[in-house]
C-alpha cells in the first residue's frame, strides 16, 4: 500500500485551491480526480466571475482554472496529480482506493480533503428519458468544451444561476431559448442575469414547470404547466412549445459517497443541497484529519469553493504538523473571506443551511 | 398523467408506476425499494435517483422529503472489476 500525507481528492477550485496552500506549507500532495483536466466545473464557465478580487472576480471561469493550475507549477516536486482517476473507496482506517482505467491502487493518506462537487439533480416528468432532455451542465459541456450544439430550440427548466447563465450561453451559440421556466414564485438566481435574458426578448415564467417531453424518437416539443402556491399543477394552463431540447437547471446534490461509506457524520441539508457531513468551524468532518469543501459541504459557488479549499489545505497542514508560515494571518483571511460572500441576500440559504448543520446535535 | 413513460431511477430503468405499485405492497422504505427494484444499485449508485425517490416516499406517506432516510451508501463508487482489485492485491505484496 502506497503511504501518502494528504490525498486531495477532486481537482476543482475548492480541491487546487486546497493543494496550494498545502504545498505552500510543505507537504507532499496528491490530487486526484477522475477528469482529464484539471479544473472541475470551471473549464466550461466561459463567463466572467462576480465577487472580489481574490476570488479572480472580472476573469472567465476557465482562466480561473488556468491559473490556479499554473500556480501549482512551483510545486511539482511535491506534487502528484492523477487524472482519469476516480476514487471508488474511503475507509476508516485512512486507505483510499483509486481506479484508473482498469487499475486498482490502495493508499493510506494521514489526511484526506474530499472535494468532489456535485451532481446535477433530475426531474421526473413524462418522457424525462427522450433524447434532448439534458442537464444544464452536459448543454455547457457540449457547447462550451466541445463546440457541440445540441439543438435549435430550447426550454430552459429552472431560473437559478446556472440556468440563466446557461440560456444565455445558448443564445450565445445560436440557439433559441424559447423561456425560461421556473416552479419557485420567484426567479432564484441574480436579477442582473435575469435582466440580460429578458432583455433578449426570452421571457422568465415563474410558479411554472414541465409537465411532459412529447416526441417519438427525440424531444419535438415540452408541455409546461402552472402551479399554484401548493406546488399543486392548474388546470388549463398547459403551454405547448416546439423545441428539440429542454434543459434541467433545478439545482445540485453534493456527491458524498465517499463520506457516507466511511460513516463520517452527515445530515440531510435540503438548503445545502442534500446530503452532507457535520463539520466544525474550519471543516473538519467526524472522521479525524478529514475535510470537506466546495460543494460537497454545500452547493455555492466556485468563489466559496477556493476560500474554503484554501481553508483545507491550511488546516490539513498544522494537523499534519507542518504550520504554514502565516498560517494565523491566513486563517482569519480565509475566515472573513467567507463571511463576506455568505454575507449578501444570496448567501442566506448556505447561512441557514450552516446554522442547521453545525447549530444542532454534537457538531464537534 | 401516465406514471409509466417518467422515468425515476434510470440506471435501473425503474419508472414511477414501478414505485408505486411496489409501495403500495408494503414497501415504504429506500431499503425496501432496493432491494425489491434495485434502485439506486446501478452506475450511479442512486446519485441521480435519491432525492427523487425521497419525493415518493415522502407523497406516499404524507410526510416531507427531508424524513425520509437516503439508502446505505456501500463502497464502491462505481463498477470496478474483480479482476483489477485482485491485480491490486498481487501488487501489493
Amino acid at each position: 500500500m502506497k503511504e501518502i500525507d494528504l490525498m486531495i481528492i477532486g481537482g476543482g477550485p475548492a480541491g487546487l485551491s486546497a493543494a496550494k496552500v498545502a504545498l505552500e506549507a510543505g507537504l507532499k500532495v496528491m490530487i486526484v480526480d477522475r477528469n482529464m483536466s484539471l479544473g472541475g466545473q470551471l473549464i466550461k464557465q466561459t463567463h466572467k466571475f462576480f465577487g472580489s478580487e481574490k476570488q479572480y472576480a472580472k476573469t472567465r471561469g476557465f482562466d480561473i482554472a488556468k491559473r490556479l493550475i499554473d500556480k501549482l507549477a512551483v510545486h511539482k516536486d511535491n506534487l502528484e496529480i492523477c487524472l482519469e482517476t476516480t476514487a471508488v473507496g474511503l475507509y476508516k482506517d485512512y486507505v483510499v482506493t483509486t481506479l484508473q482505467g482498469e487499475t486498482y491502487t490502495k493508499y493510506r493518506s494521514k489526511s484526506i480533503i474530499i472535494a468532489t462537487g456535485a451532481s446535477e439533480k433530475v426531474l421526473a416528468f413524462e418522457n424525462n428519458d427522450l433524447p434532448g432532455v439534458y442537464g444544464a451542465g452536459a448543454v455547457q459541456t457540449l457547447m462550451n468544451l466541445y463546440g457541440v450544439i445540441p439543438g435549435k430550440k430550447a426550454l430552459m427548466v429552472g431560473s437559478g444561476n446556472i440556468g440563466l447563465i446557461v440560456s444565455y450561453q445558448m443564445m450565445q451559440a445560436g440557439i433559441e431559448v424559447l423561456a425560461i421556466v421556473e416552479a419557485a414564485p420567484k426567479i432564484g438566481g441574480y436579477k442582473v442575469h435575469a435582466a440580460k435574458i429578458r432583455r433578449l426578448g426570452v421571457p422568465i415564467h415563474t410558479s411554472t414547470t414541465v409537465k411532459r417531453a412529447v416526441g417519438k424518437d427525440q424531444v419535438e416539443a415540452v408541455v409546461t404547466v402552472e402551479l399554484d402556491e401548493k406546488w399543486k399543477e392548474i388546470p388549463g394552463t398547459e403551454k405547448t412549445y416546439e423545441t428539440d431540447i429542454v434543459c434541467i437547471s433545478v439545482g445540485l446534490s453534493p456527491l458524498h459517497q465517499l463520506l457516507s461509506m466511511a460513516e463520517i457524520e452527515m445530515r440531510y441539508i435540503p438548503e445545502l443541497g442534500g446530503l452532507v457531513p457535520i463539520v466544525d468551524e474550519f471543516n473538519e468532518t467526524s472522521m479525524e484529519k478529514v475535510f470537506v469543501c466546495g460543494d460537497v459541504i454545500g452547493v455555492e459557488e466556485a468563489s466559496s469553493a477556493m476560500v474554503e479549499g484554501s481553508l483545507a489545505g491550511l488546516i490539513a497542514a498544522k494537523r499534519l504538523g507542518k504550520e504554514h508560515p502565516e498560517h494565523e494571518a491566513r486563517l482569519d483571511d480565509y475566515l472573513k473571506q467567507l463571511s463576506d460572500l455568505r454575507n449578501g441576500p444570496f448567501g442566506i440559504k448556505t447561512r441557514v443551511g450552516l446554522k442547521k448543520l453545525r447549530g444542532v446535535g454534537d457538531a464537534r | 398523467m401516465s406514471d409509466k413513460d417518467i422515468i425515476i431511477c434510470r440506471c435501473e430503468d425503474i419508472t414511477r408506476e414501478d414505485i408505486r405499485k411496489c409501495m403500495e405492497r408494503g414497501f415504504i422504505t429506500f431499503e425496501d425499494l432496493k432491494r425489491q427494484l434495485r434502485v439506486g444499485m446501478g452506475p450511479c449508485q442512486g446519485q441521480t435517483c435519491s432525492e427523487l425517490i425521497k419525493r415518493e416516499l415522502a407523497d406516499f406517506l404524507g410526510e416531507k422529503p427531508d424524513v425520509i432516510n437516503t439508502h446505505k451508501t456501500r463502497p464502491l463508487v462505481i463498477g470496478v472489476k474483480l479482476k483489477s482489485i485482485k491485480a491490486g492485491v498481487d501488487n501489493e505484496s
